[in-house]
């Protein structure tokens, strides 16, 4: 048995949050004393039985009340405006970070890395390199934790969450599900492992993927028809894919959203449900037709025909 | 100075008490109404805004003259309700009476009216799962179930309040009410003008919405 | 004696006759008399026995987790027992024990007392409440007891409507007729307060117990309807398969989140803010001296309810919320964490200078005090957006509100249940026993939770049968103090019940206390009060120069 007291700290957020944990706890320590000590003194010295000056006192209220009243407040101002900084941080996702794609499952986790290779409760990653995760779930909501990273996200069906780390440590950490899914909870469990970059480019080639994620969303794409619309000189008008992602679409009611991933899901899965201005509902939907992971993989193949990095609006 | 009266409950000092505890009671168990039909009012409105046309598109299914008929019904047994109400303060039992059970036919072919919906938008798949009228959008599914909910929940307040109405209507009968004591059918006049409001609501939201299109 | 002395107001009630039966004896002994009977204060003693036998369930279920998660493999029972357990432990002490625990035992029995009343406003509709509530609990134990439920007591979706094979629709329903008895005993309570209230006892002479069960009655009328629907949609959806959670229509499972933390989050106060109405009205008591702070203290309950109904979000900071939305909960967490800050510094500004007596009541109290402040300041940890994600959904939140429900509430419910005792029983408790007890719970405690902050911040997971090794020591002291708890709890429930026979008799005011309640003999009369009292004075009119001899001496 171990008696640790922090987790491992394995990125500059860890280090952070651990900053954060500590500036708080100090806090508490000082309000623990500021109670306590009085508190302690007050039913030592009054207690019946002891003489003691007992005379009430005409003590200014309002001013006692407003004291603890506001100090403790704008304390806790500080601390709110601390802890929403290092939340904006951990909850945006940097650009042109390694995009790696998770989709949880009662009770495991798969993950696909964009040079194809597929892994279930591990997660292989290069040290100090911005890591992606676009994660979502095929039956219910589960949550991706890493405590040593400090990090964790709701995994949710039916949209795309995300999260994000730079990995500081070589090493294996644990990996949590932090949302109770059902039976097997507990065993939905697995393990970062973080690997120099030459390694991980060594053990991404020892995978032998035989296709990147683009190229079997690509191959999906194909099978499915879609190529039958969306590309160059079809019959029927379709929206052109190229350079789509990451772009603005005007809607036919006149909203404009962004193509992001949540955006291309929900086209291929409900097309009725936001129309390209200019064109009419002709898409069939996929509903049921394709998994969570391959549409992970023809999202890449969308992403592969030209991207820009999505511009977060509002 | 209070006078003893049968009506009156030992925990309270006088009528005035009495009365105004009952009605405070009531407005705090329709505050509690607001805020359960309030859960779904709010799950409407998030998917409405979520999916405009899905539930446009379903919403051009549901039957508008059973609902405009309806709303006639019901408020016009609101109006009766207050004839009541007035016929009890004045402490005149019979049109009380004739007022009361005016009010609960009304409510009657209300729920009568509500049928005959019920049974057509069954006939014509629109109740959501697996026979769901193919030709509607999947998320029409969720304007169909808050429909079924809702206007069911309020059915089932309106069987409630027609229930209160022939009790009150049998303490009339009985000749319990007079001009200094007729709190109880104030207090359910109450009861019935809320489930009034609801089904205007619901009238607005299921009924009127997007008929343009 | 007393400083509240009332005055008889005798030109408007009949003369009493001479010695008055208590509320047990008017009536008789029969079943019927106590299972058909209106008095608030036999309500009350009901929901007692109801509670109890609640509390006992979902204790058994604790200590079989605890003694599960002494060893790290999960060898003692199945995951799908445990999922079971712990969520029978979590849906039965938040609904039919800690929820209805203050409110409906010591607040039915007091409110009237209080404001000198006669009994509640709405005495049938009281007994109608405690038999909903019994009705709940019946399908709650049957749930139980024919297979279970495994979803947790929070059935987030669309786990507990498309994928769990239990019992969660009678679970739901159970819980549904259980929030009427809520909504119907805070609806009572509100309509007493404001009608029934004795001459004189304006609202600022209120004592701070009806302030807080005033502002305990708003959330329970407000919020619980909200829960009522949202668990109808949850059943709908699981019987009908088709619903509006469900992400395979189109629905949205976070829109439950919402929905069922606009209840529960206002809910964890219902489980505090009467704890806090106990503390105020023992602290003064017991040093002797007014409290510090009157208006402050009654007000900031009515804004923790108000403020309350803001802040279901932040159990929601890792759900894919808004960031933006996550800005606003969490700045409205900070705000709602003000007010307990300040009845904490006022009840430590009251005893300065007062004369402390260190009874049982007054040791449960000052226990209160501190693991509140625990809890609470770990609330602070917690609203903290960037540590909250790390430690959502670990066992430090279950440290947190452990602290608070049973640190704070439980021994909330003890100190008043100690405190009122001799008044509805008519018997004292051993004295050396009971504070034994406050001090076996309050070290029992301490072992129990604090030990879960930490392996919270290590990171392990709540809801885990089994966990990784590094996180066993941890575990291991935990279960130890759970069963020093155990032990803890035991005690008053055995000396409580023989105090019923063996007990000294108790004087009307064996604590020379202010207040109403005080007023009449112990147990009271059937209808509280001889002659309907007159409120002259401020309440708490305590003075400290004076040595009083309290009952225990």
């Amino acid at each position: 048995m171990t008696f640790p007291i922090l987790p491992e700290q394995a990125s500059k957020v860890a280090e952070q949050t651990d900053n954060l944990y500590w500036g708080l706890l100090c806090i508490s320590a000082a309000v623990c004393l500021i109670v306590f000590v009085p508190m302690a003194c007050f039913l030592f010295k009054y207690r019946n039985g002891k003489p003691a000056d007992r005379t009430p006192l005409h003590l200014p209220e309002l001013k006692i009340e407003l004291t603890w009243t506001l100090v403790p407040l704008l304390i806790f101002m500080c601390f709110y405006v601390w802890g929403a900084q290092n939340y904006f941080q951990v909850e945006r996702p940097p650009p042109n970070a390694l995009n790696i794609d998770v989709v949880g499952k009662q009770w495991m986790w798969k993950v696909q890395h964009p040079e194809g290779n597929r892994e279930i409760d591990e997660l292989h990653v290069p040290l100090g390199r911005m890591v992606k995760l676009t994660m979502t779930s095929e039956d219910v909501i589960h949550d991706l934790y890493l405590p040593a990273f400090r990090i964790k996200q709701d995994v949710v069906p039916g949209r795309y969450t995300t999260e994000w780390f730079k990995a500081a440590k070589l090493g294996s950490y644990h990996l949590f599900c932090s949302e109770y899914c059902g039976t097997s909870h507990s065993l939905m469990v697995g393990h970062v492992i973080v690997l120099t970059p030459a390694e991980y480019q060594a053990w991404l080639t020892k995978g032998q993927p035989g296709s990147t994620l683009a190229q079997s969303g690509e191959n999906l794409f194909r099978e499915l028809g879609c190529s039958g619309c969306h590309v160059g000189k079809s019959v029927v008008r379709a929206p052109p894919l190229e350079g789509l992602f990451g772009k603005p679409v005007p809607l036919s009611d006149r909203e404009v959203v962004t193509a992001d991933e949540g955006y291309l899901r929900d086209s291929i899965l409900y097309p009725a449900k936001q129309i390209v201005a200019g064109y009419t509902n002709d898409m069939p939907s996929f509903r049921g037709k394709v998994s969570e992971e391959e549409l992970l993989q023809i999202i890449a193949y969308i992403k592969s025909l030209g991207s820009q990095t999505p511009v977060r609006e509002q | 100075m209070a006078e003893a009266h049968e009506s009156l409950a030992e925990q309270f000092d006088d009528m005035p008490q009495q009365l105004e505890a009952s009605t405070l009671g009531m407005w705090t168990f329709l505050a509690t109404e607001i805020l359960f039909f309030g859960a779904l009012f709010l799950s409407y409105i998030i998917y409405r805004h979520t999916y405009p046309e899905a539930f446009a598109e379903a919403g051009r299914q549901v039957k508008i003259l059973h609902g405009t008929v309806n709303t006639a019904l019901l408020l016009t047994s609101s109006l009766t309700m207050s004839f009541a109400i007035h016929a009890a303060q004045k402490g005149r039992n019979r049109p009380l009476l004739g007022f009361l059970f005016l009010t609960m036919f009304l409510g009657c072919c209300f729920l009568a009216v509500k049928g005959l919906e019920y049974k057509s938008d069954i006939d014509e798949h629109l109740v959501p799962g697996a026979h769901f009228a193919h030709e509607l959008p999947v998320q029409g599914q969720i304007f169909w179930f808050l429909y079924w909910l809702m206007t069911g929940v309020h059915s089932l307040h309106l069987v409630a309040g027609i229930g209160v109405l022939a009790v009150i209507a049998w303490l009339a009968w009985r000749r319990r009410f007079s001009e200094r004591y007729h709190n109880p059918v104030i207090i359910s006049g109450l009861y019935w003008h809320f489930v009034d409001v609801i089904w205007v609501w619901l009238y607005a939201l299921f009924y009127l919405i997007n008929r343009h299109a | 004696m007393n400083a509240t002395l009332p005055q008889t107001n005798t030109s408007e009630i009949p003369a009493p006759p001479r010695r008055l039966l208590t509320y047990f004896e008017e009536g008789g002994h029969t079943l019927g008399s106590w299972l058909l009977t209106t008095d608030h204060k036999r309500i009350g003693i009901l929901y007692l026995y109801s509670i109890v036998f609640f509390f006992t369930i979902a204790a058994i279920a604790a200590a079989l987790m605890r003694m599960e998660l002494v060893t790290p493999s999960g060898d003692m029972v199945t995951s799908e027992t445990y999922n079971k357990l712990f969520t029978i432990h979590g849906a039965t002490m938040v609904w039919f024990f800690l929820i209805p625990s203050i409110p409906s035992v010591l607040g039915n029995f007091v409110v009237p007392l209080m404001i000198g009343a006669r009994d509640l406003a709405f005495p049938r509709l009281n007994l109608l409440s405690w038999y909903l509530f019994n009705l709940g609990g019946l399908l709650a134990i049957y749930s139980i007891a024919f297979g279970g439920v495994d979803t947790g007591w929070t059935f987030y979706e669309p786990y507990s409507s498309a994928f769990s094979n239990t019992h969660v629709v009678t679970m739901v329903a159970g819980i549904f007729i259980a929030g009427f008895s809520s909504i119907l005993t805070g609806l009572n309570f509100i309509v007493s307060i404001h009608t029934l209230r004795a001459p004189g006892m304006t609202w600022f002479k209120l004592p701070l117990f009806l302030w807080s069960t005033y502002a305990t009655s708003i959330i329970l009328v407000l919020a619980t309807p909200v829960l009522a629907m949202t668990l109808v949609l949850v059943a709908a959806e699981k019987i009908w398969g088709v619903g509006i959670f469900d992400p395979r229509l189109g629905g949205d499972p976070v829109l439950f989140q919402h929905m069922f933390w606009f209840y529960s989050h206002p809910a964890v106060y219902i489980m505090i803010l009467p704890g806090m109405g106990v503390v105020s009205e023992v602290i003064p008591c017991f040093s002797r001296k007014p409290i510090f702070g009157y208006h402050f203290v009654a007000f900031s309950s009515v804004a923790i309810a108000l403020l309350g109904f803001f802040v279901w979000g932040h159990h929601m900071f890792v759900s894919s919320q808004s960031v933006y939305s996550a800005l606003v909960f969490s700045m409205a967490s900070y705000l709602v964490a003000v007010p307990s800050a300040i009845k904490v510094f006022n009840w430590t500004m009251t005893l300065y200078r007062g004369r402390i007596y260190l009874d049982t009541p007054m040791l449960y109290a000052l226990g209160f005090i501190g693991l509140f402040m625990m809890g609470g300041l770990t609330g602070l940890f917690l609203a903290a957006l960037g540590f909250n994600v790390h430690v959502h959904g670990t066992y430090f939140v279950v440290a947190h509100f452990h602290y608070i429900m049973v640190g704070g509430m439980v021994t909330g419910f003890l100190a008043g249940l100690h405190y009122w005792w001799p008044k509805i029983t008519g018997r004292l408790y051993p004295e050396s026993l009971g504070r034994l007890a406050a001090l076996i719970i309050f070290i029992g405690f301490n072992i129990t939770f604090f030990p879960q902050y930490v392996v919270g911040y290590l990171g392990m997971p709540r809801r885990y049968h089994a966990y990784a090794p590094e996180f066993q020591l941890y575990n291991v002291m935990s279960s130890a103090g759970a069963s020093i708890l155990g032990v803890g709890y035991l005690l008053p429930l055995i000396y409580l019940i023989w105090s019923l026979k063996h007990g000294k008799k108790a004087p009307p005011n064996p604590w020379k206390a202010t207040g109403l309640e005080w007023q009449t003999p112990s147990p009271p009369p059937k209808h509280n009060f001889a002659q309907t009292p007159i409120v002259t004075q401020e309440p708490y009119q305590y003075s400290p120069e004076i040595e009083e001899e309290l009952v225990h001496g």
